[in-house]
């Protein structure tokens, strides 16, 4: 995963609220079995209108997204994490992320900031209406900042910060506690109320 | 003496591997659900990093979004789409993975499948790369919907970096009216908060309207859950769970059986356990409702009219709802009774199980579907399909002019090849009304199997609690025992 720490870049401002994944990426290129090659279908019905954002030369190479409340709600969806990063955004700005998209998001190196409604309706008016428009974004520092005197600190998880920050792979990660997990494994294997498979777990112990 | 536990901690603390400190809890994960969208991209990872699936026995996998629900389906002419259902049976094949294919008696979409084999039980931590995975939530279990890395990182280690939700109790009291269904609400709650009112939250579901409900209700509301933003809906398990659980494929079985009854039964929140937000709905003041916009918070009740942008709070919010009248092609103050449609979806994860069928077969019954529309009935199943034949379903709706088809995702989604074209209008027993959803262009109603089957026959929306129920046609015998 690639790590992220401060960003400096143009702002492709989205105004509109609760963008569901099914924009982000639309479901007939949920077929493919690959990884990458998404950004080129990124809103891809909403693209179709010459005047959406994306096809403005404004923007053209913005690294980051801001956008108006619950972005990334609906489907859980990985392929919309990817078309974001493939089509080169590092870092999206909003009120509030729907979870499944949050989670999503960190796996794939995307810093998701929230900052209150206000600040970002802010950035969404300046974006749109300020020519070359930028701001940088920090995980350092935890701070957002554009070269008009806009600062703004944001809240993180600090593992999330962390993991971030170093780039790290999450299945490592999670292998440090290898031992806890085969103890915790042993135990409850037991509880064959909790297997999905319940004969055949409760089977496996009568015979241990 | 402990503190009281709500049922979301319960299954929480009995599923922690690890606590460790900043960082997020480490918790084990009892069923992953598989299916052909949401995991090629992850058995390649193992591959890619050379690391075996954990736990096989716990990882179950069907097909469904893609699979045609047309008879000649098991030649799929989409030549992507039957690549991708071939990688998963190479996948199931190479790690040992129970799949469910086209042809057995048991596929069908994940979320049906998963409770009807007896897999899902109350107290498990379950988790599918799919966000409708809270359904399963109906029996007392911790389900919820995950991305394609942590499909990988659950195939890899059998759990998955949590980080605890808050709680939300959201109790439906009384007896709900006649015609208000468990799809109603859902459309209900979600209308009354928001589509994103529970975002960061675990629901639980109580009072009295919610335990009257069946297993299929419960799964019905819980699978709604994430149209709110919920992580996951959750309802403590009763009698009415262990009665719908006793016998299935994978259920306990003599003596198992009446010790598993007795642990899931410590499973219900204990009196005074503490929620973080409370909300309680009665029951009373629900009713059959219409979706009228692109998300499924923008909800009213169907003898109601399209509501007007200007009562909106903010800006951004209004500009939202204008967005939505358009793309929906409506205008304020329509009422939802004149809104005319073209198709008629009634399956999904949502609305697919065998009581949806029975509910929309009694108001189909004797009836014939509108000129001016086309209407169609995905089981979602093959267990259900069959049901549903046995009891005559599907004499009614073919009666009626309904299309009977093989069970699938099918039109909620559309990634087979039951899609809307463009501008037309359907009344959809599914989960979503985002734009394009069905069909690029499309425009969606979300509504419950009565009130879908009703528009399917009027050819536009109709109270169903004014609907005249009628004895199906034909000699058909069997199929009287709806009326």
């Amino acid at each position: 995963m690639q790590a992220f720490r401060t960003l400096t870049s143009k702002v492709m401002p989205l105004d509109r609220v609760n963008v569901d994944t099914d924009q982000i990426i639309p479901k007939q290129f949920l077929k493919r079995i690959e990884r990458t090659g998404y950004g080129d279908f990124l809103f891809f019905d909403w693209r179709k209108d010459a005047s959406f954002e994306l096809n403005d030369p404004r923007y053209k190479g913005a690294q980051v997204l801001v956008a108006a409340k619950n972005f990334g709600c609906g489907s859980s969806r990985e392929h919309a994490a990817w078309a974001l990063s493939d089509y080169g955004f590092r870092c999206v700005i909003s009120s509030s992320f729907a979870d499944i998209f949050f989670s999503n998001a960190g796996k794939n190196g995307i810093l998701l900031v929230t900052l209150p409604e206000d600040e970002v309706q802010l950035l969404l008016n300046r974006a749109a209406s300020t020519p070359h428009y930028r701001l940088t974004v920090s995980l350092e520092d935890q701070t957002v900042k554009d070269d008009e005197g806009f600062s703004a600190s944001f809240t993180i998880d600090p593992f999330r910060r962390y993991c971030l920050l170093e780039g790290l792979d999450d299945i490592g990660l999670t292998l440090r506690h290898a031992d806890a997990l085969d103890k915790f494994e042993q135990k409850h294997n037991a509880d064959f109320w909790l297997a999905p498979k319940a004969e055949a777990q409760a089977g496996e112990t009568a015979h241990a | 003496m402990s503190a009281p536990k709500t049922l979301f901690e319960k299954v929480w603390e009995s599923h922690l591997v690890a606590e460790p400190a900043n960082e997020p809890a480490l918790l084990y994960i009892d069923l992953h659900l598989v299916h052909e969208v949401t995991s090629p991209q992850a058995f390649e990872g193992l591959r890619l990093a050379g690391r075996k699936l954990r736990r096989p026995d716990r990882t179950v996998a069907t097909v469904d979004h893609n699979v045609p629900t047309t008879k000649d389906r098991l030649i799929i002419a989409d030549a992507i789409a039957a690549k991708q259902i071939d990688t998963l049976r190479k996948n199931c094949a190479d790690f040992g993975v129970e799949l469910y294919d086209v042809q057995s008696p048991q596929q069908g979409i994940v979320h049906v499948i998963g409770p009807e084999l007896g897999l899902t039980k109350p107290g498990m931590t379950i988790v599918c790369g799919d966000s409708h995975t809270s359904t399963h939530g109906a029996f007392g279990a911790l389900a919820f919907g995950i991305g394609t890395s942590e499909v990988e990182h659950v195939m890899a280690t059998q759990c998955l970096p949590q980080s605890k939700a808050r709680t939300f109790r959201i109790a439906v009291e009384g007896e709900l009216p006649d015609g208000v269904t468990a799809k109603d609400v859902a459309l209900g709650i979600i209308g009354r908060i928001g589509s994103d009112g529970a975002t960061g939250y675990v629901i639980e579901y109580a009072g009295s309207a919610i335990r009257s409900l069946s297993m299929e209700g419960r799964m019905t509301v819980c699978n709604m859950s994430i149209e709110a933003g919920a992580r996951a809906g959750m309802i403590a398990p009763d009698e009415t769970t262990f009665a719908y659980l006793k016998g299935r494929k994978f259920a306990p079985q003599g003596a198992d059986w009446d010790k598993a009854v007795s642990e899931w039964k410590q499973l219900a929140s204990d009196a005074g356990a503490k929620y973080d937000r409370e909300l309680i709905i009665p029951a009373i003041e629900l009713a059959p409702y219409v979706t009228w916009g692109t998300n499924p918070g923008m909800v009213i009740a169907v003898t109601d009219a399209v509501p007007d942008p200007a009562a909106t709070q903010s800006d951004s919010d209004r500009r939202g709802f204008e967005r939505a009248l358009e793309y929906m092609d409506l205008k304020a103050g329509t009422p939802i009774e004149e809104i005319t449609i073209d198709r008629v979806f009634i399956g999904s994860c949502t609305n697919s199980r065998i009581e949806d069928l029975r509910a929309a077969a009694k108001v189909a019954a004797g009836h014939h579907v509108h000129a001016s529309v086309s209407a169609m009935v995905v089981p979602g199943s093959q267990q259900v399909k069959a049901q549903a034949e046995r009891e005559g379903l599907d004499h009614i709706f073919r009666e009626a002019g309904f299309e009977w088809r093989e069970p699938g995702c099918s039109m909620c989604l559309g990634m087979n090849p039951d899609i809307l074209q463009p501008g037309e209008r359907c009344a959809s027993t599914s989960n979503r009304n985002f734009e394009g959803r069905q069909g690029q262009g499309g425009r969606t109603h979300l509504v419950s199997p009565m009130m879908a089957a009703a528009a399917a026959i009027t050819g536009r929306f109709t109270d169903v609690r004014t609907w005249e129920f009628k004895k199906p046609s034909g000699e058909f015998k069997k199929a009287e025992v709806l009326v």
